[in-house]
């Protein structure tokens, strides 16, 4: 549970996040954003399905990794938002032709 | 940057931009040599100066002076004549110092004369009963969100580890604001004992009086629960609560919404490890260190490792360390005159270092949250406890390689980054082995996952067509 600092303010971006529309700044992470929204978890886990969200945001753990316009497993601590962005969080293990 | 082509080959190439990488980088290209400066994340800055040219907390005494040492480094390097290139991932370096990096979606491969290994330090995994939740995280992530969003804890925040790096990321969310309602100090009784034979190099240091600055700027505000042995971390779909043993035996538990977690700083030894550069245990730390000289050439030549990924000292040595490291490589290539004296930096760093002995047996994490009890998940990714690990070393595994054929420990996205350090203290301790003995996992490129696509969409030579292509 993340709040933003008056001066954290600034020019805003409307990404997309499984679906629904919200607002970033602009230079925010795209995990930062989700953390920002009160978004969590931000994954399910691929073995026993637990939920998950950022823990590093540094590029090490890999927890935030979502798809980022169609990519899949993208770190999101590593990806800037941009507008019009789609991001769908991760729900689990992916199944063959899924 | 989005769209550019390197080119396919540098004088010499720079991989991060922390301080060590924007000293190396500045030295490298001021003295002529065509300078490659790449860097996974947006801006330069590193950790510790993340997002130095960017950051939305203008108030300059939040982040505090030390912070903002990081422009004048910013600057030098942008003056220098480096290429720097930001949201590049190396994902490969072979001991030939051929690269393969990943930019805006495509990948190259490009050669370097020297490369300089600036990737810096991560914090050391501590796996503690719950820390997989959806609001743990480490205190070195909630500073990265301040640095470079703005973004402040907000809720119940419980901060709980040891080291310089959990007070000063206290101090700074006080300052912007923020609300702290305990720090749980894990730092053992005994440490300061074992400290003391090296307290000289740290009183001549001015690492003293920052410390007991701020830790008086943070006591005064927040309670602080010492000698902590033992932490769990509780809730189903997230963090409810945190839950305590002090060195009495007294257990408490507290509400939390946010846990942020830290137990020093390790050297960050991938891409290192993945060009077979030669790495030590350091018993102190309880970590991997690369074995270097004192320009920080490494086993492997032509590789240099400059900065905390050559052993932790801090953002001023690192900084140092990136200077020798850059001003060897223009040496090696013979190029530039009138180059600076490598001596006196020598001198300076050795300065900066004397501190380091103190405080690396000051803030040695307990045992029991570098190896821990045989219910807590390890390997993140993978999901496998300390004690499964036992139970595989008890049935003869004799290290982490052959630990993935068991568990598949550090098989996942991580790479073993979250884990590593922790697979090798379990096995040694199962085996009573030395961890030295024990090792690491074997790191391989792409030392970062890329999409297979990225790969086959690169350009291909004809010797690596002919390898493959029968007739």
């Amino acid at each position: 549970m993340f709040k933003r600092l008056p001066e954290g303010a600034a020019k805003t971006v409307a990404i997309k996040v499984d679906g629904r529309v919200i607002e970033a700044r602009a230079g925010d992470s795209v995990a930062a954003a989700l953390i920002a929204a009160g978004i969590s978890p931000t994954r399910l886990s691929a073995v026993s399905q637990s939920p998950r969200a950022p823990y590093c945001m540094m590029g090490v753990c890999f927890e935030c990794a979502v798809t980022v316009d169609g990519v899949a497993n993208r770190q999101g601590c590593l990806t800037p938002v941009q507008e019009g962005m789609q991001i769908e969080t991760i729900k689990g293990r992916r199944e063959i032709g899924a | 940057m989005s769209g550019q082509r390197l080119k396919e080959s540098y004088d010499v190439v720079v991989v991060g931009a922390g301080p060590a990488g924007l000293a190396a980088a500045s030295e490298a290209a001021r003295a002529g040599l065509e300078t490659l400066l790449v860097d996974e994340n947006v801006g330069p800055g590193g950790q510790i100066y993340r997002a130095i040219t960017t950051t939305p907390v203008h108030d300059r005494s939040v982040l505090g002076k030390d912070y903002w040492a990081g422009v004048a480094l910013a600057d030098e390097m942008r003056a220098s004549g480096a290429t720097v290139v930001q949201g590049a991932m190396v994902w490969s370096l072979d001991p030939e110092l051929q690269l393969g990096i990943s930019l805006s979606g495509a990948s190259q491969l490009i050669s370097a004369r020297r490369v300089v290994i600036a990737t810096g330090s991560m914090e050391r995994p501590f796996p503690i009963p719950g820390w997989t939740l959806p609001g743990v995280m480490t205190a070195g992530a909630a500073q990265t969100m301040l640095k470079s969003s703005g973004l402040l804890p907000a809720g119940k925040t419980v901060l709980a580890g040891t080291g310089p790096l959990l007070l000063l990321l206290a101090a700074q969310m006080l300052r912007a604001g923020g609300s702290i309602d305990v720090i749980l100090d894990t730092t053992p009784s005994g440490n300061l004992t074992k400290a003391l034979p090296h307290a000289m190099g740290f009183l001549l240091s001015p690492l003293l009086a920052k410390g007991l600055a701020l830790k008086r700027e943070v006591g005064r505000k927040v309670r602080v629960v010492r000698h902590v042995t033992l932490l769990a971390a509780n809730g189903e779909s997230a963090l409810k609560s945190v839950t305590y043993t002090t060195s009495g035996g007294a257990t408490a538990t507290v509400a939390a919404d946010n846990l942020l977690l830290h137990q020093g700083v390790v050297p960050n030894p991938n891409l290192a490890m993945a060009a077979d550069v030669a790495h030590d245990w350091d018993v102190q730390q309880h970590c991997w260190c690369p074995v270097l000289d004192h320009d920080g050439r490494t086993s492997v030549e032509g590789i240099f490792v400059a900065g905390d990924g050559a052993g932790i000292a801090g953002a001023v040595a690192a900084e140092l360390r990136g200077r020798l490291a850059g001003l060897a490589v223009v040496r090696d290539l013979g190029a530039g005159s009138g180059l600076p004296d490598s001596q006196p930096i020598r001198q300076r760093l050795q300065r900066e270092e004397r501190a380091r002995p103190f405080l690396d047996a000051m803030f040695e994490p307990p045992k029991s949250m570098r190896v821990p009890a045989d219910s807590t998940v390890v390997c993140r990714c993978e999901e496998v406890t300390a004690g499964e690990v036992r139970e595989a070393a008890r049935l003869g595994c004799t290290g982490p390689n052959q630990l993935k054929a068991f568990l598949r420990t550090g098989m996942g996205p991580c790479q073993g980054r979250m884990c590593g350090l922790t697979l090798t203290e379990l096995i040694a301790e199962a085996r009573q082995a030395a961890p030295a003995d024990v090792g690491h996992l074997r790191i391989r490129a792409p030392v970062k996952p890329i999409p297979l696509s990225e790969l086959a969409d690169m350009p291909v030579e004809e010797p690596a067509v002919k390898a493959v292509v029968r007739g």
